[in-house]
C-alpha cells in the first residue's frame, strides 16, 4: 500500500485539473462532489497507508518518482517519505480537509465563483500533501510556494475587492521574505552536507560546526516565521481572513499556518544541537503568543479575534520547540485543528445566518436560532481555552509543563497567555451567543441554522475536539501518550520529561485555575454586567485603542519598510536612472558630438594653413629628437 | 552538417520570403521556422544518440591568409539556445499575426535574417566568424526597430545602435589583440576559439584584465546589466512587439552566452581579478532594475526592468563560475527566453485590446476574460520562479551557484524573489483584478494566434519546472566540460 503514497497527492490534482477545465460547465453539484471525493480518495488511502505504517518495524519508506533537478553533486530527486511525522500530517490535512470541502458546498452554495473555489481548495491540498510527503528540503519548499500560491488565490478570491487583493498581496510578499531564508538555509545545507535529502542530512548532522547548525536553524526559522505567522512576519495572516471562512479554517487554521511547525519538528536535529536557534524560537513563540493573545482581547471582528488566537497558539507551539517539546507541539497542532477548524466553522455558520455579517457588536443570542452551532462552538471554544480533559487541555499543559522545566519566566509568559485565552474566547462566546441580539430585523428575521453539509463537519469536528486528548493522554492519567511514542523514531534528542506527577497535577492544576478566571472575568463582564465593546474607536480608552489597532505595527512597517522602499525605488528612477547614468551615457555622445565640432573647424581647405601646421609639426619632431 | 542547414534554412526563407507580396509573408515565415524548428529537433535527436556525431560539425576553410574558417558545430550548450531560438521564432511570428504590419514582407524577412545570425553567433567556433555574426545580428533588428517602432523610433534606435556598436568595439580590439597571440609555438595564426584560449590564458595578468574589460562590455551592454541598460527600457518600449521579444527573448542571450564560452574561459586570470567587479554590477542591477520596475507604471516598460534584474542574476551566475551557476545561467536563459516572450505578448494584447499599457487604466480584465487572466498569470508565476515552474529550477540552481560564490552576494541576489512577487503582483493586481472599467470593460475574447502562443508558452513554462530533464541533459555535460577545461 505504501507504495501506492503517490495517489495521495495524485486524487486532489486530478479533481484540481478536472475543476480547472470543466467545474464551470459541470454545475456546483458535480464540481463539489468530485472535488469532495478527490478529498476523500486521498483521505482513504492515507489511512490505510497510517495503518501499514504501524505495522512495519522501521517506521519509513521511501518511495521515489522520478529525478527533478539534476547539476554534478546536486541532485534532486521528486522522492515522497513516509514516516511517523508524515503520517500523521496526511491524516490531518485529508481529513479535515475533507470535512471543510463538505462544509463548503453549502457555504458557498450561493456563489458564482463555486467551481473556481474548489479549484483552488484542491490545489492547495495538492501542495500541503507535498509539502509534508517530501523526502528533501527542496520538494517541501515546492510544496511550501505552492500552499502560499494557493493561499494568495484564496485570500484574494473575491477579486473585485480591492482591499481583500490587498491582503492576498501582502500574505504572498511576506511570505517570501521567509522564503527567502527557507531557500538560503536548503542551499547551506546542501554546502554543508552535500545533499538535501532528509535521511542523509540528519545522519550527517553532527559533522557540520557548531555555527554553522545554529545558521541552518535559524534561517529555517526565517521561513517558518512567514508561514505561520510568528514575529515578526505575522500581519498577514488576520488580513488574511478576508478569504471566505472555509479558507480560513482550513488553510489559515489547521493546516498551512502549521507547516513551520511541521519544518522544524523534520528538523529537530538542528534545533536540538543549537541552543541558540532553540532559545530564539522560544522567545519569539512566547512573545507571538502573548501579543496576539492581548490584541485578540480587543478585537469586534468574531473572524478576527480567531486569527489572533491562531497566531497565539501558533506561537505556544513555537514555544513547546523551543524548548524541545517537539512531538508536543505535534500534539498540539492536531488538537488545535480539530478545534480551530471547527470554530472558524462555526464563525462561518454563524456569519452566513447572520448575512455577511461578522461584527460581534451587532449579534448576541443566537444560541436559540443556531443551537448547533452554539453547542458545537461552546465545545471548541471550552477546548481551546483548556476546560479539563478536552482535548486542548491535554495538549496545552503538555507544552506548560515542558516550559516549566526549561525556564520559569517563559512558563509565566505561556500561562499568562492561556489566562488571555481564556477570557478572549469567552468574550467572543458571550458576545456572539449570549446576551440579547444587537443585530438589525431584517438579519433577524433570516436567521436560520445551517444546513446539513454545514453542520455535520461541525458535529465531526466536535467529537474530535471533545476527544482528542486521548491521542496524547499523560502517564499521570494511566495513558501512555501515544503520539509522543509514535513520533519518537524521528526525534534526534529526547529530552523526557522528569517531573513528577504531583508536580504535574499541580500544573494542570494551576491551568484549570486559569481557565476558570479566564472564563469567569468574561462572564462577569459581558454576560453579567453586559459590558459591550466600545461602537466605535473615538469611545475606547487610549491604550484600548492601540491595542484595537494591534499595537500600530503595520503603520510602522509601512513607515520603515514600505514607504522607504518606493521612496528609493522613484529617487532611482527620477534620478539615478535618467539624470545621472542615462544623463552620462548621453554626455558621452554629446561630447564626442562637440569634439568633433571642434576638431571639424580645422579642415578649412586653405592649403597654407595645411603646409602651416605641417611644418609646424616638422619643426616640433626635430626638437623634439635633439632634446631627447 | 546538420548546423550549417541551420544557418542557410533562415537565409534561404529570409531571401524566399523577401519576395513575398502582402499577407502569405507571414504564412510562408511561419511555415519555414517550423521547418527550422524540425531541423533543430532533429539535431537534437542527432546530439542524443551520437553526441560527437561529425552531422553537427561543419569546418571549411573560409579566409585561408588570416586563418579564418568557417567553424561551426552544437555542443550541449549551443543546442540549448539553438532550441530556444528555434522555438520562439516561431511563436514570434505567430504573435504577429493579429498586427498589420506595413511591408510584411521585408518585416519577416528581416526576422528570419535574425535567426540566422543567431544560430551564427551561438554554433560558431571561430573568432573571427563569432564577430561577424554577432555585428550581423545588429542589423535586422535595428530596421526592425527603425521602421516598424513606436513614435520616438529614430532616436531611440539610434541609440541603441550606437551603444552596442561601442561595446562590440572594445570586443574586436580584444578578439584582434588576442588574435596576435595566437600560434605561439606553431608559429600560424588562427582564430579557432581553442587557440584563442591559448592564447587568451597564455597573457599576464593585466593583459587578461583589460582583455576582460574589453569583452565584458560588449556583452554587458548587449544583455545589459547594470549600468550600461539605459538603451534597453527605451528601446523595448519603442520597438514593435515582436522586435522587443527576439531583443529579449534571444538577443540578450548572446551576452549571457558569450560570457560563458567567449570571456571567462579565455582569461581566467582577468576574471580572478576582476571578476567581483562585475559580479558586483550584476547584483546591484538585480536590485536597482527590481526596484525601479516597482514604481513603473507601462507594463512594458516595468517588463523591461525586470529583465534586466533577471539577467543580472545569470550574470551572477555566470560570474560565479561553478557548475549550478552557469547550469542554472543556461537554463534560465532559456526559462527567461520563454517567459518574457509570454509577457511582452500579454502587454501587446492588452495594448491591442485597451489602447493602453498603463496598468494605473486598466483593471477588471479577470471579470472580463477568465481564461486570459489564468493565462498571465502562469506566465507571471514562473517569471517570479515558483516551484514547478521553469523558472524556478534556473533561479534555484543560480541562486545555490552564487551562494557558491559568497553567502552574502546569495542573499543580496536572493532578493529578487521578494522583489520580484512585489512589482508581478502590483501589476497584475492593476490589470487583472478589481472592477472592470470603461476602458476594459470591452476587452473581449483572444485572437486564436494569441491564444495559442500564450497556451504554448503556459504549457512549457509547467512542463519544464515539473520535468527539466530534458534542458538539464543538454546543459549539465557542457558545464562540466567547460569548467574542467578552464581548470
Amino acid at each position: 500500500m505504501i507504495k501506492l503514497i503517490g495517489l495521495v497527492p495524485l486524487f486532489p490534482l486530478i479533481g484540481f485539473i478536472i475543476n480547472g477545465f470543466f467545474g464551470k460547465k459541470m454545475g456546483k453539484g458535480l464540481s463539489g462532489t468530485i472535488a469532495s471525493l478527490s478529498i476523500a480518495a486521498s483521505f482513504v488511502v492515507s489511512l490505510l497507508i497510517f495503518m501499514d505504517l504501524q505495522k512495519m518495524p522501521e517506521k519509513s519508506v521511501v518511495v521515489n518518482l522520478f529525478s527533478w533537478i539534476n547539476s554534478d553533486t546536486l541532485k534532486i530527486p521528486f522522492s515522497f517519505l513516509v514516516d511517523p511525522l508524515s503520517s500523521i500530517f496526511l491524516l490531518i490535512i485529508t481529513g479535515i480537509g475533507f470535512l471543510i470541502h463538505i462544509y463548503s458546498i453549502g457555504y458557498m452554495h450561493h456563489d458564482e465563483g463555486f467551481a473556481r473555489f474548489f479549484t483552488y481548495l484542491n490545489l492547495f491540498i495538492f501542495f500541503m500533501l507535498l509539502l509534508v510527503l517530501g523526502n528533501n528540503y527542496l520538494i517541501m519548499f515546492v510544496g511550501w510556494e505552492g500552499v502560499g500560491l494557493c493561499s494568495y488565490l484564496l485570500i484574494g478570491f473575491w477579486f473585485k475587492n480591492t482591499e481583500y487583493n490587498n491582503a492576498a498581496k501582502k500574505a504572498f510578499v511576506m511570505n517570501r521574505i521567509g522564503d527567502l531564508g527557507f531557500l538560503l538555509g536548503i542551499i547551506l545545507i546542501f554546502f554543508t552536507y552535500g545533499t538535501i535529502t532528509y535521511g542523509d542530512v540528519f545522519e550527517k548532522a553532527h559533522t557540520g560546526s557548531d555555527t554553522i547548525m545554529t545558521a541552518i536553524a535559524l534561517l529555517l526559522f526565517v521561513g517558518a516565521m512567514g508561514k505561520s505567522a510568528q514575529i515578526p512576519l505575522y500581519t498577514w495572516l488576520p488580513d488574511a481572513m478576508a478569504g471566505p471562512t472555509p479558507v480560513s479554517a482550513l488553510i489559515h487554521a489547521a493546516t498551512m499556518v502549521t507547516a513551520g511547525i511541521y519544518m522544524i519538528v523534520r528538523s529537530n536535529i538542528f534545533y536540538s544541537s543549537s541552543e541558540v536557534a532553540s532559545e530564539v524560537v522560544a522567545i519569539v513563540g512566547a512573545l507571538t503568543a502573548l501579543m496576539a493573545a492581548v490584541i485578540g482581547c480587543a478585537q469586534t471582528d468574531i473572524k478576527k479575534v480567531l486569527a489572533y488566537s491562531t497566531v497565539s497558539q501558533l506561537g505556544l507551539m513555537f514555544l513547546a520547540l523551543g524548548v524541545g517539546a517537539y512531538s508536543t507541539a505535534v500534539f498540539h497542532v492536531t488538537t488545535h485543528a480539530f478545534f480551530k477548524a471547527l470554530l472558524f466553522l462555526g464563525a462561518g455558520s454563524v456569519i452566513h445566518a447572520m448575512s455577511n455579517e461578522q461584527d460581534m457588536r451587532k449579534m448576541g443570542g443566537l444560541r436559540k436560532a443556531l443551537p448547533i452551532t452554539w453547542l458545537t462552538m461552546g465545545i471548541a471554544t471550552l477546548a481551546i481555552s483548556g476546560f479539563p480533559l478536552l482535548s486542548g487541555f491535554f495538549s496545552k499543559d503538555e507544552i506548560l509543563a515542558h516550559v516549566w522545566e526549561e525556564n520559569k519566566i517563559l512558563w509565566i509568559v505561556a500561562t499568562l497567555t492561556s489566562l488571555l485565552t481564556a477570557f478572549y474566547m469567552f468574550r467572543m462566546f458571550i458576545l456572539t451567543f449570549h446576551t440579547n441580539f444587537r443585530g438589525t430585523a431584517e438579519q433577524k428575521h433570516h436567521l436560520h441554522e445551517s444546513p446539513k453539509s454545514m453542520t455535520i463537519p461541525l458535529i465531526v469536528l466536535a467529537i474530535l475536539s471533545l476527544a482528542g486528548g486521548l491521542l496524547g493522554l499523560p502517564e499521570a492519567f494511566h495513558g501512555n501518550n501515544w503520539i509522543s511514542g509514535y513520533l519518537s523514531p524521528i526525534i534526534a534528542h529526547r529530552s523526557p520529561s522528569t517531573l513528577s506527577h504531583e508536580t504535574e497535577y499541580m500544573l494542570m492544576g494551576i491551568a484549570t485555575l486559569v481557565f476558570i478566571c479566564g472564563a469567569y472575568t468574561a462572564y462577569n463582564v459581558y454576560q453579567k454586567s453586559k459590558v459591550l465593546p466600545a461602537a466605535s474607536e473615538k469611545d475606547m480608552r487610549p491604550s484600548e485603542r492601540f491595542i484595537y489597532h494591534k499595537f500600530k505595527v503595520d503603520e510602522f512597517y509601512n513607515a520603515v519598510i514600505t514607504r522607504p522602499l518606493n521612496g528609493i525605488s522613484v529617487a532611482f528612477h527620477k534620478f539615478v536612472e535618467s539624470d545621472l547614468i542615462d544623463g552620462l551615457v548621453n554626455g558621452v555622445g554629446t561630447m564626442v558630438k562637440w569634439l568633433s565640432g571642434v576638431i571639424r573647424q580645422l579642415q578649412t581647405g586653405n592649403i597654407g594653413f595645411y603646409i602651416f601646421s605641417m611644418v609646424l609639426g616638422v619643426v616640433a619632431i626635430i626638437f623634439w629628437s635633439v632634446l631627447k | 552538417m546538420l548546423t550549417g542547414l541551420l544557418i542557410v534554412i533562415p537565409l534561404i526563407a529570409a531571401l524566399l520570403t523577401f519576395f513575398i507580396k502582402g499577407k502569405a509573408a507571414r504564412v510562408a515565415a511561419l511555415g519555414f521556422s517550423i521547418l527550422e524548428f524540425a531541423v533543430s529537433v532533429f539535431a537534437w535527436y542527432q546530439y542524443k544518440t551520437e553526441p560527437l556525431s561529425k552531422q553537427l560539425y561543419l569546418n571549411c576553410t573560409w579566409i585561408e591568409s588570416i586563418g579564418a574558417n568557417f567553424s561551426v558545430g552544437l555542443d550541449g550548450m549551443s543546442l540549448l539556445m539553438v532550441l530556444l531560438t528555434t522555438f520562439l521564432v516561431p511563436l514570434i511570428i505567430l504573435s504577429s499575426f493579429k498586427n498589420e504590419y506595413d511591408k510584411p514582407n521585408s518585416f519577416y524577412g528581416l526576422i528570419l535574417l535574425m535567426q540566422m545570425a543567431l544560430i551564427g553567433v551561438f554554433t560558431t567556433n571561430d573568432g573571427f566568424l563569432f564577430y561577424i555574426f554577432w555585428e550581423l545580428a545588429l542589423i535586422p533588428i535595428y530596421f526592425i526597430c527603425l521602421v516598424w517602432g513606436g513614435e520616438n523610433r529614430a532616436r531611440i534606435t539610434f541609440k541603441f545602435f550606437i551603444y552596442t556598436l561601442f561595446g562590440s568595439l572594445f570586443m574586436l580590439v580584444a578578439l584582434v589583440f588576442l588574435y596576435q597571440h595566437t600560434g605561439m609555438y606553431t608559429g600560424i595564426k588562427s582564430w579557432a576559439i581553442n587557440d584563442l584560449y591559448q592564447a587568451g590564458r597564455s597573457l599576464n595578468a593585466s593583459q587578461q584584465g583589460y582583455v576582460f574589460w574589453a569583452v565584458f562590455l560588449a556583452f554587458a551592454i548587449k544583455m545589459p546589466i547594470f549600468p550600461f541598460h539605459t538603451w534597453q527600457p527605451d528601446t523595448y518600449v519603442n520597438a514593435p512587439t515582436q522586435g522587443t521579444m527576439l531583443l529579449s527573448g534571444i538577443m540578450l542571450k548572446m551576452g549571457t552566452f558569450g560570457m560563458i564560452k567567449w570571456l571567462l574561459p579565455v582569461v581566467p586570470l582577468g576574471v580572478a581579478n576582476w571578476g567581483s567587479w562585475a559580479m558586483l554590477l550584476s547584483v546591484i542591477g538585480i536590485i536597482y532594475a527590481s526596484c525601479i520596475a516597482i514604481v513603473q507604471t507601462d507594463f512594458k516598460r516595468l517588463i523591461a526592468y525586470s529583465s534586466i534584474a533577471h539577467v543580472g542574476l545569470i550574470a551572477a551566475g555566470i560570474l560565479a563560475w561553478n557548475q549550478q551557476g552557469i547550469q542554472g545561467a543556461l537554463i534560465q536563459m532559456v526559462s527567461h527566453g520563454i517567459n518574457v516572450v509570454g509577457l511582452f505578448l500579454v502587454a501587446d494584447i492588452l495594448f491591442r485590446h485597451t489602447g493602453t499599457r498603463e496598468i494605473s487604466k486598466l483593471g477588471g480584465i479577470r471579470n472580463v476574460n477568465p481564461w486570459f487572466a489564468v493565462l498571465f498569470l502562469i506566465i507571471l508565476l514562473g517569471s517570479v520562479a515558483l516551484p514547478l515552474t521553469n523558472g524556478f529550477v534556473g533561479e534555484f540552481l543560480l541562486i545555490t551557484g552564487v551562494y557558491g560564490y559568497g553567502a552574502w552576494t546569495a542573499a543580496f541576489a536572493g532578493l529578487t524573489v521578494i522583489l520580484g512577487a512585489v512589482y508581478m503582483l502590483r501589476s497584475y493586481q492593476g490589470i487583472m483584478l478589481g472592477e472592470s472599467n470603461s476602458v476594459t470593460a470591452g476587452f473581449g475574447t483572444l485572437a486564436p494566434s494569441d491564444k495559442a502562443v500564450l497556451i504554448i508558452v503556459c504549457a512549457a513554462i509547467i512542463a519544464f519546472g515539473v520535468y527539466p530533464q530534458p534542458l538539464t541533459d543538454l546543459a549539465e555535460p557542457a558545464v562540466k566540460n567547460i569548467l574542467s577545461s578552464t581548470k
